[in-house]
């Protein structure tokens, strides 16, 4: 089977993302021949993470000031008319969606999102999902022609280098996408970013509504998380409500994390929160209803109020130094 | 300036979902308007309100010529709306669903800019939006927090990783927003009243120039193959806090040698 990966950039630019070195970890394992597509300006840069994760070669296309999704698809569909990729991959993020869905359309081939597994059988791709907040596990064979297009969650494999050496660059103009390539992209804003990211930290100490206002999040759960090292998340009702940026959403809607340890600081444990967040090793929950949901998942579940449990941690791991 | 917001209509999010012996959602009973794409109807009327002229359309795709959701919407401040149920539907996946949706769009007449929400809250697939927009050959913005019409284009804040990047693209295009982009409105008495009368433009897959064969089961190429129970996480420890449960926490930190 040949895969082939829509590759994206991290954040900083100058690297590819961590979903897009899982989808390569695990398009190695299924594949006989890998292969990344590349939307951005620097892929001399991502070559050698690429090809050490598995990519033997990298199509690339610079985007200008075009939305990647757009060029991206628009390039993919001229590829796949000449190579013949078996199923293309695609992370579930906002550049991987839009190129996704506009490929789709070009190639006339329907979609599997929120992908958490994929296998295959014999020559078809099987996307397993997890509905009714990951509950309940479903596989879904594509049954018609290929190319299969799925997308799958950051998180759902680790990314571990297979020891390839660099891949190979091959430049491919960027098509014209007519009407829906005149979307630009105007400026890029960078919100604060302090110590290690939500998905990528040991420890993840998230807030929810039982903080009882947009002010105790940072003495309280930035407070712990700085102390542990950590990273800060929240719940979907905080980030609704405008207390904390939606970057730091975890659950369905949000980001899936696999900390070392997870700790859950007034969040009642919808079947969307724990999504995001039951693969963590270890759960620590703080919530005052005994019968919060989250102590089903909690290794170590306090019943009590985070104004009064949380401040005499802080202090009692400040004592420790 | 004229509008078509797109609006799913979906059962109860807070009851427990099922699967029909076909492994599909179970759509019984009464359906509501996803409270997703209340943000895109409330930014709707905001953004006509503004530009000071043209109308809000609403499209749904819905079985057994379901309106309840629609008329939230209508009692919202909507103008109309057109609603495509057919029995060629059941089955259909995103990309059917697009397909119907951007053909519903054409039928709208001249249209401006379409709003949906970044991704429903039953079926969440994320993609249809994009693929309406393919389809009609617009650009399209996705996953906007904040828009602004102006000079013949929209211009939006669309989140990214690691904030938010400005993108703008020449009217029409395809908009899809997410949850907080506008606080949605409480429909009025009055408004709910009026949502009695506004007109719903019922419409066949045919009327519409598509065959069946596109759609429903047929479209969808795909094909459920296992469903079974997620392994449960066992229940630890569970205490009360006596004004000690600190150093309880801190000795389970210091077991898993994170401090
Ligand atoms: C389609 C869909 C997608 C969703 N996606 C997500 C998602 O990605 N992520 C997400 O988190 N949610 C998501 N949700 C929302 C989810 O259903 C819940 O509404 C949300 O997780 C609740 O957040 P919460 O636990 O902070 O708030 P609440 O449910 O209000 O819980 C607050 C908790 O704090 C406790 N508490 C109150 N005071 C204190 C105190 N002083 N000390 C200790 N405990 C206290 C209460 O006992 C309660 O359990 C989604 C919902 C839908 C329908
Ligand atoms: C009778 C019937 C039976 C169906 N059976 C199935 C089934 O068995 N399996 C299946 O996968 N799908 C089925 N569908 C289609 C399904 O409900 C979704 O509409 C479709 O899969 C799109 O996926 P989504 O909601 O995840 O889209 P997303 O891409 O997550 O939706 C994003 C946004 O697009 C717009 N949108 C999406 N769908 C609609 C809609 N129907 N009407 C108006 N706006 C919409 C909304 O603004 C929504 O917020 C059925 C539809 C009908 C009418």
């Amino acid at each position: 089977m040949k895969i082939w990966v829509y590759a994206e950039p991290a954040p900083e630019g100058d690297k590819p993302a961590t979903s897009t070195l899982e989808l390569l970890t695990k398009a190695r394992e299924l594949g006989d021949t890998v292969e990344a597509i590349y939307v951005g300006a620097n892929a001399d840069a991502m070559a050698p993470a690429l090809g050490e994760h598995g990519a033997t070669k990298v199509y690339a296309v610079d985007r200008g000031e075009a939305l990647a999704g757009v060029v991206g698809a628009a390039a993919l569909a001229a590829l796949v008319e000449a190579n013949q990729p078996d199923l293309i991959l695609f992370a579930q993020s906002y550049d991987g969606r839009d190129a996704l869905a506009r490929l789709s359309v070009k190639l006339d081939r329907p979609v599997l999102t929120n992908g958490t597994d994929l296998k295959v059988d014999g020559d078809k791709a099987v996307v397993g999902t997890a509905i009714f907040g990951g509950n309940t596990l479903v596989d879904t064979k594509f049954t018609g022609p290929g190319p299969f297009l799925a997308a799958i969650r950051p998180k759902s494999f680790a990314a571990e280098p297979g020891g390839g050496g660099a891949a190979t660059v091959e430049q491919v103009a960027a098509p014209d996408a007519g009407r829906a390539g005149e979307a630009r992209v105007l400026e890029h804003h960078v919100e604060e970013q302090e110590g290690p990211k939500l998905e990528e930290a040991a420890v993840v100490v998230s807030g929810g509504r039982g903080l009882g206002s947009a002010e105790a999040y940072e003495p309280i759960v930035e407070g712990l998380a700085k102390l542990l090292k950590g990273a800060s998340g929240a719940s979907r009702a905080i980030v609704d409500a405008g207390w904390v940026p939606y970057a730091k959403q975890v659950g369905q809607t949000g980001k899936t994390v696999k900390p070392k340890v997870y700790v859950a600081l007034g969040i009642s444990g919808a079947t969307q929160h724990l999504v995001g967040m039951k693969g963590s090793d270890n759960i620590i929950a703080v919530n005052k209803d005994s019968e919060a949901p989250i102590f089903s998942v909690a290794d170590l579940g306090v019943v009590g109020d985070v104004h009064k449990v949380v401040p005499k941690l802080i202090e009692a791991l400040q004592a420790r130094g | 300036m004229n509008i078509v917001v797109f609006v799913k209509q979906i059962p109860d999010p807070a009851m427990p979902g099922e699967l029909t012996a076909e492994n599909t959602l179970k759509r019984e009973g009464k359906l509501i308007l996803d409270e997703s794409d209340s943000y895109g109807v409330e930014m709707a009327l905001q953004l006509a309100d503004k530009a000071g002229g043209g109308e809000v359309t609403l499209v749904s795709m819905a079985p057994n010529n379901e309106v309840s959701g629609l008329r939230t919407a209508l009692a919202m401040g909507a103008a109309k709306a057109i609603l495509i149920s057919d029995d060629a539907l059941p089955g259909s996946d995103a990309l059917g669903t697009a397909k119907v949706l951007a053909k519903a769009v054409e039928r709208a007449g001249e249209v401006d800019l379409v709003l949906a929400a970044t991704e429903s809250t039953d079926g969440y697939t994320g993609t249809t939006p994009a693929q309406v927009a393919e389809l009609l050959g617009w650009p399209s913005l996705t996953f906007a927090k904040h828009i602004e019409i102006a000079d013949g284009k929209a211009t939006i804040q669309r989140q990214t990783e690691a904030g938010y990047d400005v993108v703008e693209a020449p009217l029409p295009a395809v908009v899809s927003v997410t949850a907080g982009v506008v606080e949605p409105r409480y429909p009025s008495f009055k408004g709910i009243m009026a949502a009695k009368n506004k007109p719903v433009d019922e419409v066949k897959v045919t009327d519409l120039g598509l065959t069946a064969e596109q759609l429903g089961w047929a479209g969808a190429r795909q094909q459920i193959t296992s469903v079974a129970a997620a392994p449960a996480r066992e229940a630890g420890e569970k205490i009360e806090d006596d004004g000690a449960a600190h150093e309880q926490i801190v000795a389970f930190l210091e077991r898993l040698k994170v401090i």
